[in-house]
């Protein structure tokens, strides 16, 4: 047969657009286990995001404001509504909550260090507060969450927030696991729980359901702290119109909203690929309801799921957010994925930039484990200046776009400095398709 | 404190006894009140089925309140003696650190939920979701209790005198359950266990704790507990999830 004949036989491998590598490695993986893939980090898919929107710049009929001479301001204040102390924060930018159990003590540290270096807030998480991490940050959230697990009303008084959570954008309607690996005895004393057992955190809160008693619990929790501290609640972004609305009902002074790239310790890779709204979905809809109300800048939102720079953090703010919260972000600036640890991700099977397995506590970076050994590479007073150094470029490039659009704050960026790149982001943000006054699905919900 | 106007009249033991009305003085400060005090003897009246009443108490103080509260009455108790004369709504003394928490009546769902030391008396029914995710408070109740109680509690007792609902001891861990009567039927992971004289001196201190006579027996009950096969996630046990 000639070499000719032999070329129109065989054609070029093809993958399958619908049977992509991906799906096929993922078919016979759970053919060979018999169990679904759970990891870490935010959803991986491509999905619509702030990258798709542009900032349009000063021009004839918008002068800009001078860079490094004309004021910017970038501070926050949170919990205006009812808390006789609200908190003041120096950037749009906040540590999102993290549990310790999920991340090591020392990482946890460094979160509370970056942070106070830069005038911002840190977030408890499932588990309940470390000493370290209180006496690390200057602001500090505590969450409140289905699991109850360390809930201590000494350490509620000892934070300077309260943060509801009723849900996760990588996992809307979902609870947790901490897998058995990660549960070191301190972890479990913290959670009064057998050490090395997997640990499920509730995805309901145990005793209230619904928003007319989560207007009962939010009473009880401002009775406890004398109505001093400001009471987030945080939902992931599923019905961001009627959760903002529902919140801002219940008696909430601040609303945090995640949509579903949002990171996440452990959840199974189904949920986090295929519930919820993008980020870039939610954030009009609940600014939608806050305007409604006449609430907005009254309760504060706040925005997190997908923040990776401080163009990202302006877009948020131009479509109507208070502020953001970054966690996986940070967790790359502490030194997650970096590529000095490369051999060592190549013997979990990794490579620096894709590993997610941080359910397994293995983590070579020593963030997201409890092992002795390994928790010991993060120094966290190096961590905390590289995540202050990184929250300093964020506000810095916010501050550089904002004042390009001729803003003296960064909450005087609006819809109206952007323009969409796709059809689909220009629905979803409600901004009108570059170069034309489109607006797909304007004046719908 | 002005708007409360609290009586005050001296007890035998010299402790001041303070007269709090609800109908005159708001919730806020009448908590205040109680929040504040290190010790002392109140009586709330006039309680109207008030919510996060007596919530968030730190001191040794003994409260007694006379009427219905509604929902989280005693939250977050650190170690106030609270008496309730009359029902209590959702989440009375919700993750109670320490003290006493006793309800005269009946108490509705997630009573004593995620609680974590202490003990909370029910001399009436409870309802559903009982001492969920229950942290080490122990808890008596002289009636029945609703569906899915102690549902993945995790330390502590349950002592029931009357029948059980459905589900009890939902994928519970290490929270020990005693109950007196029928029991509907057991949640995930939770077997009957067998009672050992740790088990029996453990329920009788609990039983006399909560005022129960020496006619409640001990060997009238039935203990339940965790099987632990569920502490693990294992892909066999897929049908219990
Ligand atoms: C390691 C890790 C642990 C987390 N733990 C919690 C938690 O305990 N409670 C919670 O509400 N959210 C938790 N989250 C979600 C974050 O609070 C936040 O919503 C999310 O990380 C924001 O998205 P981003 O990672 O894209 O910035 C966790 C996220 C990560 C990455």
């Amino acid at each position: 047969m000639s070499a000719d004949k032999d070329r129109w036989i065989h054609t070029p491998p093809r993958e399958s657009a619908t049977f992509d590598r991906h799906t096929i490695a993922e078919i016979h993986r759970a053919a060979a286990t018999g169990i679904y893939d759970i990891r870490g980090f935010g959803a991986k898919r491509k999905l619509p995001h702030f990258d798709d929107l542009l900032f349009l710049g000063a021009s004839i009929s918008r002068y800009p404001l001078e860079g490094y001479r004309e004021k910017c301001g970038t501070n926050v204040v949170l919990g205006t509504r009812y808390a006789k102390t609200p908190i003041e924060i120096k950037i749009p930018i906040t540590i999102a909550g993290m549990s310790f159990g999920s991340l090591s003590a020392p990482a946890k540290e460094a979160l509370g260090r970056g942070a106070s270096a830069a005038g911002t807030s840190t977030t408890t998480g499932d588990g309940g507060m470390t000493e370290e991490e209180r006496a690390a940050s200057t602001l500090l959230v505590y969450q409140y969450l289905p699991s109850r697990y360390g809930m201590d009303p000494d350490q509620i008084r000892k934070a300077d927030a309260i943060e509801i959570v009723i849900g996760q954008g990588a996992k809307p309607g979902g609870g947790g696991m901490l897998l058995g690996q990660k549960i070191s005895d301190r972890v479990a004393k913290m959670r009064t729980l057998p050490a090395g057992i997997d640990q499920r955190s509730a995805c309901r809160h145990p005793d209230w359901t619904g928003p007319d008693d989560l207007e009962i619990k939010i009473l009880e929790l401002r009775e406890i702290t004398k109505w001093e501290k400001p009471i987030y609640v945080k939902v992931g972004a599923a019905r961001p119109y009627y959760d903002t609305a529902l919140a801002v009902k219940a008696g909430a002074d601040v609303v945090v909203l995640d949509g579903m790239q949002g990171g996440t310790a452990a959840t199974q890779d189904v949920f986090i690929e295929h519930c919820g709204l993008p980020t870039l979905a939610a954030i009009r809809p609940a600014v939608k309801a806050l305007t409604e109300l006449d609430m907005h800048r009254k309760v504060q939102l706040i925005v997190s799921g997908g923040i990776r720079n401080g163009a990202d953090v302006a877009k948020a703010l131009a479509l109507g957010a208070d502020a953001v919260s970054i966690g996986t972000a940070a967790l790359i600036a502490l030194g997650d994925n970096h590529p000095r640890w490369e051999e060592e991700y190549a013997k979990i099977g990794t490579t620096a930039g894709c590993f997610d397995d941080w359910h397994e506590g293995r983590d070579p970076a020593g963030i997201t484990t409890q092992d002795p050994e390994l928790t010991k590479r993060l120094d966290p007073v190096e961590g905390g200046r590289r995540l202050a150094n990184f929250l300093s470029v964020m506000t810095l490039e916010c501050q550089t776009i904002a004042r390009a659009n001729g803003k003296s704050h960064v909450h005087n960026l609006e819809p109206e400095d952007l323009v969409a790149l796709t059809i689909e982001a220009a629905a979803m943000a409600q901004v009108p398709l570059a170069g034309t006054d489109w607006i797909p699905g304007a004046n719908s919900r | 404190m002005t708007a409360s106007n609290p009586k005050s009249t001296p007890t035998a033991d010299g402790k001041r006894n303070t007269t709090l009305d609800l109908a005159a003085s708001s919730l806020r400060d009448i908590n205040e009140i109680l929040q504040s005090a290190e010790g002392g003897e109140f009586r709330v009246v006039n309680p109207r089925g008030a919510h996060a009443l007596a919530a968030g108490l730190e001191g040794d103080v003994d409260v007694t309140i006379d009427g219905h509260v509604g929902y989280y009455c005693g939250g977050m108790n650190k170690k106030a003696r609270i008496s309730i004369n009359g029902n209590a709504g959702t989440g009375v003394a919700e993750n109670m650190m320490s003290g006493r928490v006793h309800v005269r009546g009946d108490a509705s769902q997630s009573a004593g939920a995620t609680g974590c030391g202490g003990l909370l008396v029910i001399d009436g029914n409870a309802s559903a979701r009982l001492g969920i995710s229950l942290r080490g408070l122990d808890i008596v109740v002289r009636g029945s209790i609703g569906h899915m109680a102690a549902f993945m509690a995790q330390a502590g007792n349950i002592v029931v005198l009357g029948d059980a609902g459905e589900a009890l001891g939902d994928s519970i861990y290490e929270a020990r359950l005693y109950v007196r009567g029928k029991v509907a039927s057991l949640g995930a992971d939770c077997v009957q266990k067998e009672m050992r004289d740790e088990h029996r001196r453990d329920l009788r201190r609990l039983l006399d704790a909560a005022g129960c006579g020496p006619e409640v027996l001990v060997d009238d009950f039935k203990r339940y507990g965790s099987a632990r096969r569920l502490y693990h996630f294992h892909i066999d046990n897929i049908g219990s999830y």
